[in-house]
């Protein structure tokens, strides 16, 4: 088998388990994780092979592994499905496979396989906990999810249309893993539909996608027809993106390929929940967390990155490095330094756990395409590997967080918010791996120097930045790394440290091996991944290192990006705000015990900067009144239904006309009563010829006789 | 001899009035007498053209004789019918038997 049939293969074990659990093994739990986490590690397994395989070809980015085949036939063009592994999809194929085997594993433990089914739990919501008995006295533990294979056949779905998107060499393929994992992100946000809240969240989910993705699909569309072609090595040829930069496209002054790219970078601003399109991905935390995880964090937002980072040669075609960034790329810039920092300053004042980090992936997502728009290729596929690696710990940290405090809320039967972080506290004690693993991710997240890879992909933006002259996305960024440090530290100030400030926080309990395994190995990525960036000139490091991900990934573009040169004001930078931003976060929050006591709770700040209300406004009542109001009830009920009843009363008044006028009078009085009438007058007066009397007879026979006889005689005798 | 239309004049005066009994009695008894009259105004009416016609054939008077047998049939069969009545009846009087209706 080659390598290029093996890709192909890839993403199918989880389409497979997708479909064998929604036909045959939806009753048996354990048929269902087995063939999902099965099929992950099939993935996973020959995404590994591939990956070897990729680091040791000499040139990837020239001869990649390539092979499509003709799909639809289109007039005299066929559109091609096909796959391709160059540095960039390698090295996206290897987060992938890892982020996505750790979350099926995770997703066992997390709807508490092996745990009896519950006592009221309803398919549907989210379970409640059963009540056993053991040692004489009963106590609530947490119960099965009821659902159990149906979510797994789902992120088994999610799966097959996020590998799809990565070893796809064309953007139609992509298209279609993009769409798939729209679908799946809305079954999962509403995994749990007997919640209105869920469904709500699914809703928004879909819809504020769907408008990225509708201009997305202009996007492609367009650039069919410009080039003919979709496959991304026929497009990233010199003539064809040299013309695409020159030809105007005919609106705002764009070249055709600045509004290809604006067009496409708009179904990332969706996908990847960059303002203004990010509304939908806080309210998506209503999904169970591995769904979070994962698709929130890992790899469905990220797909938004991969997609724009691949079509930086058509994004940035015409540019290079030095000149003044063209103007796609400065509103992608703008764009991502923009939301870096607003989600960031949301994020400070949520209570919810996996809201902060909701909006933490949303701020770190605007890191990287601030970092595209800038023109620093390397850096930002670095974040996104990175970010993927921290970000899923942390969500799958929360999760494993959520899930001991769940144990000590059913243990006690307080009734209180198991997300809420000021119901937390003292948690390290009760829960050490997740601890030092959420540790781990949290500083990745900030940028802890040198231990955590995080510091390493951000600090290369923030240089790259720097080291371009693009000052405001400098300080943006920077401003945004120091409340990122900030909301991190106060998360895990509140969540860990200090002393329990609830009962259930109290009874909270380390969660099962299913869970913790995949924290401890994600956060071993989220430490050493970072290491094969480090930059030539960093000081002390720099000599060691052959920055490796440099070289591989930039090989992807037809120059590998010149590395920036060290300068020491980003990296200082970088220093203080991540050890600034988490000493100022302890400090400010080991304290704190209650909301009120927190002064960063300010309103606009709390209420998202109030866009749910503003899009609400602007957007959603004027749809829901065009629907029921316009549409539903002057046009569907008053005009067309008010058409139908006019015929209908037309209808019936011509039957009621007809039956009054013509019906009754003549044919049933005139006609029909009348001729019986007529009868029967006739019956009456020629009855008296028959009296039944012998003698009348007789005389009307002899009156007939001389009658007839005067006439026979007169007129033929005589 | 009289002349034959003296027979005939006896003869149609009869048959009126026997026509007149049938037509204008109340009693079925009476009617059937006014049949007897009127058959034998039919007799005479055939004697009379026996005689006046030709004397030699029997015609004639066989044929009266015929008619006098099916009168007095006839008057049996009627009178028969008229008891027959009379025990459904209670009455003879030809108006009020007016069963002869559909």
């Amino acid at each position: 088998m080659t390598t290029e049939t093996l890709i192909w293969l890839i993403p199918l074990p989880p389409l497979l388990a997708f479909f064998l659990i929604v036909l045959f093994t939806n009753k048996s739990k354990v048929l269902s994780h087995t063939l999902a986490v099965g099929a992950a590690f099939l993935s996973w397994l020959g995404s590994m092979y591939v990956f070897v395989q990729a680091l040791g070809v000499h040139e990837l980015g020239k001869e990649p592994f390539t092979s499509s085949w003709p799909w639809i036939p289109t007039g005299e063009t066929w559109l091609s499905i096909g796959i391709l592994i160059d540095p960039l999809s390698a090295a996206t194929l290897f987060f992938v496979a890892w982020t996505v085997l750790m979350i099926f594993l995770y997703s066992v433990g997390y709807h508490n396989y092996g745990q009896p089914a519950g006592d009221h739990d309803i398919a549907g919501l989210p379970p409640h906990g059963a009540t056993v008995e053991e040692h004489g006295h009963k106590h609530t533990v947490p119960s099965i999810e009821p659902m159990y294979s149906r979510f797994f056949a789902f992120i088994g779905l999610f799966a097959f249309g996020m590998y799809t998107l990565v070893v796809s060499d064309n953007l139609l393929t992509l298209f279609v893993g993009w769409e798939i994992m729209g679908l799946c992100s809305y079954l999962l946000i509403g995994f749990w539909y007997g919640k209105p809240s869920a469904r709500d969240a699914a809703v928004k989910a879909f819809m504020t996608t769907r408008v990225g993705d509708v201009f997305m699909l202009l996007g492609i569309v367009y650039l069919y027809s410009a080039t003919g072609t979709l496959s991304f090595r026929e497009i990233f040829t010199e003539e064809i993106l040299h013309t695409l930069a020159i030809v105007p496209a005919g609106i705002l002054g764009l070249s055709a390929a600045g509004l290809i790219g604006l067009l496409l970078f708009i179904g990332t601003v969706g996908k990847s929940a960059q303002f203004p399109l990010h509304v939908w991905l806080p309210d998506a935390m209503e999904g169970p967390t591995p769904v979070s995880a994962m698709i929130h964090a890992a790899t469905m937002v990220s797909a938004g990155v991969y997609m724009v980072i691949r079509m930086f040669p058509l994004i940035s075609a015409g540019w290079t490095e030095g000149m003044p960034l063209n103007p796609t790329m400065s509103v992608i810039a703008f764009i991502g330094a923009f939301t870096a920092l607003f989600a960031a300053t949301i994020a400070v004042a949520q209570n919810d756990i996996k809201r902060v980090l909701a909006y933490s992936t949303i701020s770190q997502l605007g890191y990287m395409i601030a970092a595209l728009g800038i023109g620093a290729y390397v850096a930002a596929a670095f974040h996104l590997i990175t970010h993927a690696f921290f970000k899923a710990l942390l969500f799958l940290g929360s999760g494993s967080v959520i899930h001991g405090m769940e144990h000590g809320v059913l243990h006690t039967g307080e009734h209180v918010d198991a997300q809420n972080m000021f119901n937390m506290g003292g948690l390290r004690k009760k829960m050490p791996i997740t601890f030092w693993t959420f540790l781990i991710g949290g500083f990745a997240l900030s940028g802890f120097p040198i231990i955590t890879a995080g510091f390493w992909s951000k600090d290369e933006i923030l240089a790259d930045a720097f080291g371009n002259g693009h000052m405001a996305v400098f300080i943006t960024l920077a401003l945004a790394a120091f409340l990122t440090a900030f909301y991190t530290m106060r998360q895990i100030t509140l969540t860990f440290l200090g002393e329990p400030r609830t009962k259930s926080a109290e009874h909270a309990q380390e969660t099962k091996w299913t869970m913790t395994t995949p924290l401890v190995i994600l956060a071993i990525f989220a430490i050493g991944y970072g290491w094969v960036g480090i930059p030539e000139h960093f000081p002390f490091l720099g000599p060691f290192s052959s920055n490796w991900f440099h070289e591989f990934v930039g090989s992807t573009l037809a120059e590998v990006p010149k590395a920036i040169e060290f300068k020491w004001e980003p990296l200082v930078t970088s220093l203080v705000v991540a050890l600034g931003g988490l000493y100022f976060g302890w400090l400010a929050y080991r304290k704190v015990k209650t909301p009120a006591q927190d002064k960063l709770q300010i309103p606009v700040l709390k209420n998202k900067w109030y866009f749910d209300e503003i899009y609400d406004f602007l957007f959603v009542k004027p749809a829901y009144w065009f629907a029921e109001t316009f549409t539903y009830k002057w046009i569907d009920s008053g005009v067309i239904d008010g058409f139908l009843h006019a015929i209908g009363r037309a209808t019936g008044g011509i039957g009621h006309a007809l039956r009054n006028y013509i019906d009754m009078p003549v044919i049933n009085q005139f006609i029909g009563d009348g001729t019986a009438h007529v009868t029967q007058w006739f019956g009456r007066n020629l009855r008296p010829i028959q009296p039944g009397r012998i003698q009348q007879y007789m005389m009307l026979a002899l009156v007939v006789f001389m009658i007839v006889g005067g006439l026979l005689f007169y007129f033929l005798l005589a | 001899m009289i002349p034959l239309s003296w027979y005939l004049i006896l003869s149609a005066a009869l048959f009126s009035i026997g026509l007149f009994g049938v037509l204008a009695r109340r009693n079925a008894i009476a009617i059937l007498l006014g049949v007897e009259l009127m058959l034998n105004a039919v007799n005479v009416n055939l004697a009379a053209f026996w005689r006046y016609g030709d004397i030699n054939q029997m015609a004639g008077q066989v044929f009266a004789i015929i008619v006098f047998a099916v009168a007095a049939a006839e008057v049996a069969v009627g009178l028969a019918l008229v008891i027959s009545v009379y025990r459904r009846r209670n009455t003879i009087i030809a108006d009020e038997i007016d069963m002869l209706k559909w």
